[in-house]
């Protein structure tokens, strides 16, 4: 048994398409993985946009106009918009998720799993609620 | 205090730093949130008379801070799992720190214009 199991081919290294493709990562390695990936996101591209959109908007009445009437009813940037509000949402949630651990709250494995589903759907919910209010 | 090289724990600063931020940005994210939902529709002249507030300037160059020193450690960490080459990696962390600086400039800039 023990040799069958040494003879079974495994991934060396965790690619990205091993990741992806070869491996079922568990739910709470999905929150830990795209926790990063938002928090890089939300340091760049998309605080250096939405410093961008508050200095137009505060700087003058005509600039506010331009943010508020046309930016903001382009589809690209309403699109824009609802990923940096999943990413927000995300980061947030999976946040608090981590500050919880980090307090010893739900670390055993049910529970570890069932706030990392609660995570997704907290963040998805509040993705689509931004969405249905922004179209 | 006595500093050596070798040894572990030098990260505990930063874990808390993060931590720390972390609950600052967190609790002005849901008071601006709270502020949003309940407020009227948007009009120039009040989002302009909303940063015109002491508390909401404060509040927001606050966060601002937090941001910074919390990308910072975040930043960082990816850095050092990723980057693997020791010049390229302090390349990226020094473009990193000017980011931020910059950022940080900049809502300077916006709030007491």
């Amino acid at each position: 048994m023990s040799s069958a199991a040494a003879k079974k081919p495994r991934p060396k290294y965790l690619s990205l398409s091993a990741l992806l493709f070869e491996i079922r990562l568990p739910a709470p390695a999905w929150v830990s993985g795209l926790h990063r990936l938002s928090g890089a996101l939300l340091f760049f591209p998309f605080a250096t946009w939405l410093l961008y959109l508050l200095d137009t908007s505060l700087a003058s009445e005509a600039g506010f106009a331009r943010v508020h009437d046309q930016y903001m009813r382009s589809p690209l940037v309403k699109l824009g918009l609802l990923i940096f509000v999943w990413a927000y949402a995300h980061h947030f949630c999976a946040g608090i998720r981590f500050l919880l651990l980090d307090l010893n709250k739900g670390i055993d494995l049910p529970r570890a799993r069932r706030t990392s589903y609660a995570v997704f759907a907290v963040s998805l919910l509040l993705t689509l609620f931004f969405g249905w209010r922004l179209w | 205090m006595k500093r050596i090289v070798v040894g572990a724990h030098y990260g505990l600063g930063s874990w808390l730093a993060q931590r720390i931020t972390a609950v600052i940005m967190a609790l002005y994210s849901v008071i601006l949130l709270v502020v949003f939902m309940t407020g009227r529709p948007i009009t120039y002249g009040a989002w302009r008379e909303l940063f015109t507030h002491g508390w909401m300037r404060v509040g927001t160059l606050l966060f601002a801070v937090s941001l910074a020193w919390h990308a910072w450690v975040g930043v960082r960490d990816i850095l050092m799992d990723y980057a693997k080459h020791d010049g390229l990696r302090l390349a990226l962390e020094v473009m990193t720190i000017l980011v931020l600086a910059t950022y940080l400039g900049w809502t300077v800039q916006i709030l007491w214009r």
